[in-house]
């Protein structure tokens, strides 16, 4: 990256928003830089009743909610995302200023603000003081973090400061809930007549980030403000989490539990969670006719609830253990150590825990890509995480490798062929990946490189209630907006797999659409070694990768010359080495997912990218297996 | 001298940042504007990035960005390691 000569910050200009005016308080905007506990004081503000949903056209994300946990349900508190300033060079403070000046469409105009300040850092956080006041809206500044403050000594004068800013001054702690009445009863003095709005919305007067520090100085040095001493437990502690040789061991064993927990706890949850669901529904289908009722509501409507609830104890598991290192400081610790080693696939030091998490699901991982906050590199990430080896790519592997390759030792017993295949198919989506984010870097995405910039916050302990809240949240966002696609999808595929309805009763899969479709695209996979069995085992795996084993398992069980063979046994009756290897080449690079494609769809608010991915993973799919088909039969035999 | 070449231990103050306009403004939210007195305090593991300390606040940059920091260094404080 190259050093550019900065040039002078120009305000825009400036024209003022005509809003009809109103005579009550109903909206209630808080904003705040990044890192200044907003968000822990808008669960305490609005308690678990929030509403997330995306700004119109950006990947922004738009929590609002009432406040009831004030006593206030009458107002609507809207958090806007962490911001520096209002200078509108990222999408985060374009969606801010928008909704300040009451432009975002579907978002009520503001009637009142709150300013939230990490009262730790004053200097540094009162600079967006200045543009938040010339908005000309009421507002209150909240220092927060007090028992920080005053736990390290430090000290600030609220009264003085409240002077000094010309708005009123609260100091609270969203941590411990403390200070909370005081923005009630700034709140009330609005009561039910708030009177006419001031003036109309106004455009934020910006200011140089040198001027605004340099009024921030002032402020705090008039007020008599003292920082509080960086505690040297934090520093101490650093130098063992960054130690040249200590640092990586504990990443190490942080990062290997993680992954174990998610993988291997986490799996036989969801299997198990799959066995119970499925036996509840085989058991409530019961108590319905049997006829094509039954079927409906049991393979259609209740797989497709299934099909969205194993993923839960993957992503809450994974939410638990990010939401551990996020709040205790340590994620930020990681993105550091590992940064050198994901630079080198093109990527910044924040992927890695997304990636690592990928070889379990894709699902959880792109939505643990939130924690980076550089738009460009998240977007590059959730393009390469469906390339890592996911668990629902294994009965695939397995089944293929168990019927086609043999059991044979190499290097004296060190390696059996089976593993080593095993291993090589990790690999070959590892490459991808890798392939992936260069082609990003050397194209597309590279038109604005941003520098990783890492700010390291204090360690602290993590709260229960903070941990609870970011499950919930993200649980209910994953069965909301994810679930709802993925029941749609699954239950679209189903329909498609046993209509057209011949005298009363579903087709059976070979008759039904999806079938009649496998046949259709044989021409099409003729090449890559497959026959029209292995695709319909394709279409149907679209909505999950694991279940073209069922789908196989079917076809050749009604099939009566294969149907007293095992499905290894068929599978090697009817297959050259060539398709076979071709088939699970063709798992390693396809995006046979379409949960996946529903969480990209939901993270970044387009089909533009699921879209994108869909067609470049299958067809990178299907050139590698053409070329491995075409390879091997040529060779063998 | 530039940020980059500034050692584990040794503090100073920020003269220039020529980088663009975009970046500059988020570092200068992060404290690092003309004036700004830093200490290096630590690298990573890998030896890159490395932690800066800017008033009161850590920051992590990587060298092709600290390369871009114009400073002028106090005389180096024999690091405790």
């Amino acid at each position: 990256m190259s050093c550019h000569v900065p040039t002078v910050l120009e305000p825009p200009p400036i024209d003022d928003v005509v809003v009809p005016a109103r005579n009550t308080l109903r909206t209630v905007i808080l904003v705040g830089p990044p890192n200044s506990g907003k968000s822990t004081l808008f669960n305490r503000l609005t308690g678990l009743r929030q509403k997330v949903a995306n700004y119109p056209g950006v990947t922004v994300e738009h929590h609002s909610g009432r406040m009831k946990g004030i006593g206030r349900p009458d107002l609507t508190l809207i958090d806007l995302p962490g911001i520096y300033s209002l200078a509108t060079y990222s999408e985060d403070a374009r969606v801010a200023v928008d909704v300040l000046t009451g432009r975002m469409p579907g978002v009520p105009p503001p009637d009142v603000i709150l300013l939230v300040l990490d009262v730790v850092h004053m200097d540094r956080q009162l600079m967006l003081a200045q543009t938040v006041f010339s908005l000309g809206l009421p507002t209150m500044v909240l220092l927060n973090m007090s028992d920080q403050l005053e736990l390290r000594g430090g000290k600030i004068d609220p009264l003085t400061l409240s002077h000094e800013l010309g708005h009123p001054v609260a100091l609270i702690s969203s941590a411990k809930g403390t200070g909370l009445e005081l923005i009630s009863s700034f709140l009330n003095q609005f009561g039910a007549s708030a009177g006419e709005r001031p003036q109309p919305l106004r455009l934020p007067v910006l200011q140089s980030p040198a001027a605004s520090r340099k009024w921030a100085r002032q402020v705090t040095d008039r007020t008599n403000y003292r920082a509080p001493d960086a505690p040297v437990w934090s520093r101490r502690l650093d130098s063992v989490l960054l130690h040249r040789i200590w640092g990586p061991l504990v990443f190490l064993a942080v990062v290997i539990t993680v992954f174990q927990v998610v993988f291997s706890l986490g799996q036989p949850l969801s299997d198990g969670l799959g066995v119970l669901l499925t036996r509840v529904g085989a058991w409530a289908a019961t108590a319905l006719p049997d006829n094509w009722i039954r079927a409906l509501v049991r393979d259609g409507l209740w797989n497709g609830v299934q099909s969205v609830l194993v993923f839960l104890p993957q992503i809450l598991l994974l939410f638990l253990f990010i939401g551990i290192l996020e709040d205790s400081g340590y994620l930020a610790r990681a993105a550091l150590i590992a940064d050198r080693a994901m630079r080198a696939i093109g990527l910044n030091g924040k992927a890695f825990i997304p990636l690592l998490s990928a070889y379990a699901c894709a699902v959880p991982a792109i939505m643990a890509t939130r924690t980076i906050e550089n738009k460009r590199e998240r977007l590059a990430t959730i393009l390469v995480a469906p390339f890592m080896t996911c668990s629902a790519r294994l009965p695939v592997y397995t089944l293929i490798i168990a019927a086609f390759v043999p059991d044979k030792r190499m290097l004296g017993n060190l390696f059996g062929l089976r593993a080593s295949v095993m291993l090589g198919l990790y690999m070959l989506g590892f490459l991808a990946a890798l392939v992936t984010a260069k082609l990003l870097n050397s194209s597309i995405l590279k038109a604005k490189p941003v520098p990783f910039i890492l700010e390291l916050p204090q360690y602290r302990w993590p709260t229960l209630r903070g941990l609870a809240l970011r499950l919930y949240d993200r649980g209910m966002l994953f069965l909301k907006k994810a679930g709802t696609i993925i029941l749609g999808v699954t239950f679209l595929v189903w329909i498609f797999s046993v209509l057209p309805v011949h005298g009363g009763q579903f087709s059976s899969i070979t008759d039904s659409l999806v079938g009649r479709l496998g046949h259709w695209i044989e021409p099409v996979i003729r090449p890559l070694g497959f026959n029209w069995k292995i695709g319909i085992g394709l279409l149907s795996s679209i909505v999950a990768r694991e279940v073209i084993v069922g789908t196989l398992g079917t076809l050749y069980g009604v099939d009566p010359a294969t149907h007293s063979l095992g499905l290894q046994a068929a599978l090697r009756h009817d297959m050259g080495l060539g398709g076979a290897i071709a088939l699970v080449v063709f798992f390693a690079f396809a995006m046979q997912c379409t949960s996946t494609l529903a969480i990209v769809r939901r993270e970044t608010n387009s089909w533009k990218l699921p879209a994108v991915q869909f067609f470049y993973m299958t067809g990178t799919a299907y050139v590698a297996a053409l070329i491995t088909n075409q390879v091997i039969s040529h060779f063998i035999r | 001298m530039m940020l980059s070449e500034a050692q584990v231990g040794q503090s100073g103050v920020v003269e220039r940042i020529d980088l663009s306009e975009e970046v500059s403004h988020h570092l200068a939210h992060l404290g690092f504007l003309p004036g700004a007195s830093f200490e290096v305090l630590r690298r990573a593991p890998a030896g890159d990035p490395t932690v800066y300390r800017i008033d009161g606040v850590e920051v992590g940059l990587r060298n092709e960005t600290a390369r871009c920091i114009v400073i002028e260094a106090r005389e180096k404080i024999e690091a405790a390691r």
